[in-house]
């Protein structure tokens, strides 16, 4: 079975371009706007890897990778940060959260699709 | 980038949101009340843009952001203090990023350089505020990794995870193959550091490994693999002397799976499942596809049609099984009413996505004409259907402009008058009786009645001897060829007059009246219907077709007296018609329908006027009713036909075509710059 | 890790990124439906035909070429009717009962054409597929993409794109905007 990838961001440019490029790879994805949409999401559903913006409204990357790393379930699920942030206060603490690893955009597909092979095996 | 084109039409509209989220908030930052969100929501839209750019390798307007990005998270971090230079810097700022958005999307770059002077203003505030920042962005230009060297090489690598290392979901078995998809992999794990069972916490790492890896690949692309864990292990990566020949790996050395971690993800949960960090915000709005919503919108049309085809049906079956069926089917047409009314409501759209346009034009024609204006905005929420917006904004930047220019007086006018140096322009909308109202109202000089008395018979556009009220001369400046040849400056000029503002109005279906005072200012009042996609016809037989006559271009319609018609010379038939010559249009000619009422005196001539300029007579062979017709494309499955302004479906399921007023009268296809005649004034209302 | 400079580093592709598809569809069979007009049968590409219906009257469109016979209301879109036999230069179609109008879709763009019939659907290998004679043929060449032999009958295959494309094109009398 397809490896379940969910892709957390506000900018549907990117989620779409994550969509486009993990779909044609071979992985079932689905996106979520905001953190606390995928932690919504996340509560019926099960993925083997996430993939998330740092800046969102509502609830950021930095608290979805807290969340997930609270949450039984999922807590053994690999989080990529993919990120412009340019600030790397703001990459540690998403590694301190808990972020299995990070991805600087723009991103390059066959890139993403390296690591996200990388990550969840 | 290769594969995402396709994703561009999405990217651009998200940045048309997002600019308006930045246009939205910037005020405040110009006013210094911006708190933290809202410097955060700005600096987030930005953000955006940004991201999304670098992938479609937009790498001017990516720059640009960039900057712009980093003055705002100095300002997000406080350390840039708000003022309002910086408000306005960064609204030019935004102004520009909106322009290179443009060129981006257009492919017409704008002129090389026009952004440097803003640039080089945001590096000054970023090298005012901190250096700090300036450092961290020099530490990710990181050089790029270098050429792998092509002799294999062996190097050792101690690779022993700290006991967190599954905390942020890392694996040591995929690492362990990444490494083996570089090259020749031989492994020792390290169990010293495994406890009793009895001690055992699944959650931490205890197995550490030695590796030995034979590879072309460089050190750099070793290192890569341990990129995520370095700071949660210990690593040495040592490259031995290739003149020791490599020892092939044995795949039965390496660990056998997951097990060597103890599946911490089937462990026990050690914690509840945490409570959401932050309170739910309700689901406000979806984003739909705009195809969605018309292939609704055909649907319902559809069933409208079905319903009325019932309703016909049911009159042919005897009264004591019809009657019944037909209430029923009346009470479902009402539901059918609301239906359509609700699908339209979906297309509907705030009018902030056209005014929030305005204010960068005001600001940068006050600034050149050195005038100074305030813009105030009412009613943004107005919704009105997306296509309308889409077509308003043209007509509203025009009268923006014109108020700017010929409206409100240079500061020391004003105040010569006795008013505020500062002009107020009103920008607003709302509803009233089914339409949406646009007003467009300034406190200047109002309009110039001698002038434009002046120049109208100058262009011989009244006769020299006529007695015209304020009203009259105030519709003259929209008789087309009235603002042509004006002198055409930069601002209002461009070679448009007002009667292309009538027109495009009128073309939305609308009406744009006037209304000024000498000394206190102009109002501009635009009134247009909710939806272009329903409209009021007027349903005309000629020979064995159907027309539909849009009932907003109709003057009347009558029956005239043979003694009535007179054929001129070059012209063809004109109706006389209270002292006035009104030249006929027979549509069964104009579209070659064979089989129609050739005699005027035996059909019926309905008298439509558009653009505000001649009335026409159309002759048909009679009027089958009013009713209100949904609208469809013609030309997206054909093309444009003139004189057709679209088709819509009758209630028998037979497509009618509708008529474009504007466009059946031959003679001006033969003569496009035939100019207007004198006797075209009274059809001004 | 990419570097960043500006946040503008443009990205290099590191290989081939999008394997085409297309050596392998190349030797997929392709499917056509034919119908005939007179004895004549012709074929059009399945992936194209929206659906097929029977003939109804169709509203007149003023001013359009002879072969446009009008148009029809198709669930709400309108749609127009070409009449293939007089683009083809045999004269115009007497429609019947009996006629059948095929809808097609090419480049977003739905028609109708008007035919005496439709006969079958066949499987067509690329190889199959002849070059169209330059001798003989009232129709234009654009219209045409080749001739399949298919026993003893000969099917041409009809070139949507070409037969569409022209009406749009040259259709209606030059835009007036």
């Amino acid at each position: 079975m397809a490896q379940h990838v969910m892709t957390v961001d506000d900018s549907k440019t990117m989620r779409d371009m994550v969509t486009f490029t993990l779909k044609r790879a071979g992985f079932q994805v689905s996106e979520a706007e905001d953190g606390q949409k995928a932690l919504t999401a996340l509560r019926t559903a099960k993925v083997d890897l996430i993939i998330t913006d740092l800046n969102m409204p509502v609830l950021d990357g930095v608290g979805l990778i807290r969340a997930v790393r609270q949450d039984a379930k999922h807590r053994a699920v690999p989080i990529l940060m993919l990120t412009t942030e340019s600030d790397p206060a703001k990459k540690a603490e998403g590694r301190s959260a808990g972020a299995t690893g990070w991805l600087v955009k723009p991103f390059d597909p066959e890139k993403l699709v390296d690591l996200v092979r990388r990550v969840c095996g | 980038m290769a594969g995402f084109d396709h994703l561009k039409p999405t990217y651009f509209e998200e940045c048309a949101e997002l600019l308006d989220v930045a246009y939205d908030q910037l005020p405040a930052i110009a006013d210094a009340r911006a708190d933290a969100e809202t410097i955060h929501a700005i600096f987030r839209a930005i953000h955006s843009i940004k991201g999304g750019g670098g992938a479609f390798g937009f790498d001017r307007m990516v720059a640009f952001a960039h900057r712009l990005e980093t003055v705002l998270d100095l300002l997000r971090d406080g350390r840039l203090a708000l003022q309002p230079q910086i408000g306005s810097l960064l609204l030019r700022s935004t102004d520009v990023l909106s322009d290179l958005i443009a060129g981006a999307r257009t492919g017409e770059e704008p002129e090389t350089g026009m952004e440097a002077d803003l640039l080089q203003d945001l590096r000054n505030l970023e090298a005012g505020a901190a250096t700090t920042v300036i450092a961290a962005d020099e530490a990710q230009t990181a050089p790029a990794p270098a050429a792998p060297a092509l002799a294999p090489r062996r190097y050792r690598i101690g690779f022993s995870p700290h006991a967190n290392l599954f905390r942020s979901a890392n694996e040591p078995l995929l690492i362990l193959r990444e490494l083996r998809r570089l090259g020749m992999l031989q492994v020792s794990p390290d169990i010293s550091r495994l406890p009793e069972l009895a001690a055992l916490d699944p959650d931490d790492a205890y197995l550490a490994w030695t590796l030995q890896l034979e590879t072309t690949a460089s050190r750099v692309a070793i290192e890569e693999v341990f990129e995520f864990v370095a700071d949660d292990c210990a690593l040495s990566i040592e490259a031995e002397s290739d003149a020791e020949a490599a020892q092939p790996a044995s795949p039965a050395s390496a660990p056998a799976g997951r097990d060597a971690h103890a599946a911490p993800a089937e462990a026990e949960p050690p914690r509840a499942a945490a409570p959401p960090t932050a309170p739910q915000a309700p689901s406000l709005s979806i984003r739909v596809d705009v195809d969605k919503v018309d292939r609704l919108v055909n649907l319902v049309g559809e069933l409208v049609i079905n319903q009325a085809m019932l309703v016909q049906l049911g009159t042919y079956l005897p009264p004591e099984l019809g009657s019944g069926l037909i209430t029923g089917l009346e009470t479902m047409s009402q539901h059918l009413r609301e239906l359509q009314e609700s699908v339209m409501a979906i297309r509907a759209q705030p009018v902030r996505s056209v005014f929030s346009r305005m204010p960068r034009l005001v600001r940068e024609l006050s600034a050149q004409l050195g005038k100074e204006v305030k813009l105030v905005l009412t009613g943004e929420a107005t919704e009105i259907d997306k296509t309308v917006i889409e077509q308003l904004a043209d007509p509203l930047t025009h009268l923006l402009r014109n108020a700017l220019d010929h409206g409100i007086e240079p500061p020391d006018v004003r105040q010569a008058a006795g008013k505020p140096r500062q002009g107020t322009i009103h920008l607003g909308a709302e509803h009233r009786g089914g339409r949406i109202v646009i007003e467009i109202s300034d406190d200047g000089a109002g309009i110039s009645r001698a002038k434009v008395l002046a120049k109208a018979r100058a262009r011989n556009l009244v006769a020299a001897d006529a007695n015209l009220s304020d009203e009259e001369i105030d519709q003259l400046i929209f008789l087309p060829g009235f603002s042509t040849a004006e002198a055409v400056t930069d601002v209002s000029g461009r070679g448009v007059g007002m009667d292309v503002v009538k027109r495009n109005i009128q073309a939305l279906g609308g009406r744009i009246a006037v209304e000024s005072r000498a000394g206190r200012g102009s109002r501009f009042l635009l009134s247009l219907p909710l939806t272009l996609a329903i409209l009021d016809g007027m349903a005309v037989a000629v020979g064995p077709e159907t027309y539909i006559i849009p009932l907003t271009n109709i003057m009347e319609s009558l029956r005239p007296k043979p003694d009535s018609i007179h054929a001129v010379i070059g012209r063809g038939d004109v109706l006389a018609i209270r002292g006035e010559y009104v030249p006929l249009t027979y549509l069964h000619r104009r579209f070659q329908v064979p089989g129609a009422v050739d005699d005027p005196c035996q059909g019926i001539v309905v008298i439509v006027e558009s653009e505000g300029t001649a009335r026409v007579g159309l002759v048909v062979d009679e009027l089958l009713g009013q009713l209100q017709v949904v609208v469809k494309s013609l030309e997206a499955n054909y093309g444009p036909v003139p004189g057709v302004g679209g088709a819509t479906i009758l209630g028998d399921g037979r497509v009618a075509l509708i008529l474009d007023v504007s466009r059946l009268d031959d003679r001006k296809l033969d003569r496009p710059h035939q100019p207007p005649r004198p006797a075209a004034i009274p059809s001004l209302h | 890790m990419n570097p960043n400079p500006d946040g503008a580093a443009p990205m290099q592709q590191n290989g081939p990124a999008a394997t085409p598809v297309s050596a392998t569809l190349a030797d997929i069979a392709q499917q056509f439906i034919t119908f005939t007009l007179d004895a004549q049968e012709y074929g059009v590409d399945i992936m194209m035909v929206r659906e097929i219906k029977g003939w109804t009257e169709t509203t007149a469109l003023p001013q359009a070429p002879h072969y446009v016979r009008g148009v029809i209301n198709l669930r709400g879109i309108i749609v127009p009717i070409l009449d293939l036999r007089a683009r083809f230069g045999m004269g115009a179609t007497e429609p019947s009962r009996m006629h059948v109008v095929i809808i097609v879709t090419t480049a977003a763009r739905t028609t109708g054409l008007l035919v005496d019939a439709v006969s079958d659907i066949v499987s067509v290998e690329p190889g199959a597929i002849r070059a169209v004679p330059q001798m003989g043929q009232p129709i234009e060449e654009s219209f045409l993409e080749g001739l399949v032999p298919l026993g003893d009958r000969m099917v041409t295959l009809v070139s949507l794109e070409g037969l569409i494309g022209a009406t749009q094109a040259g259709g209606t009398e030059p835009h007036l905007h």
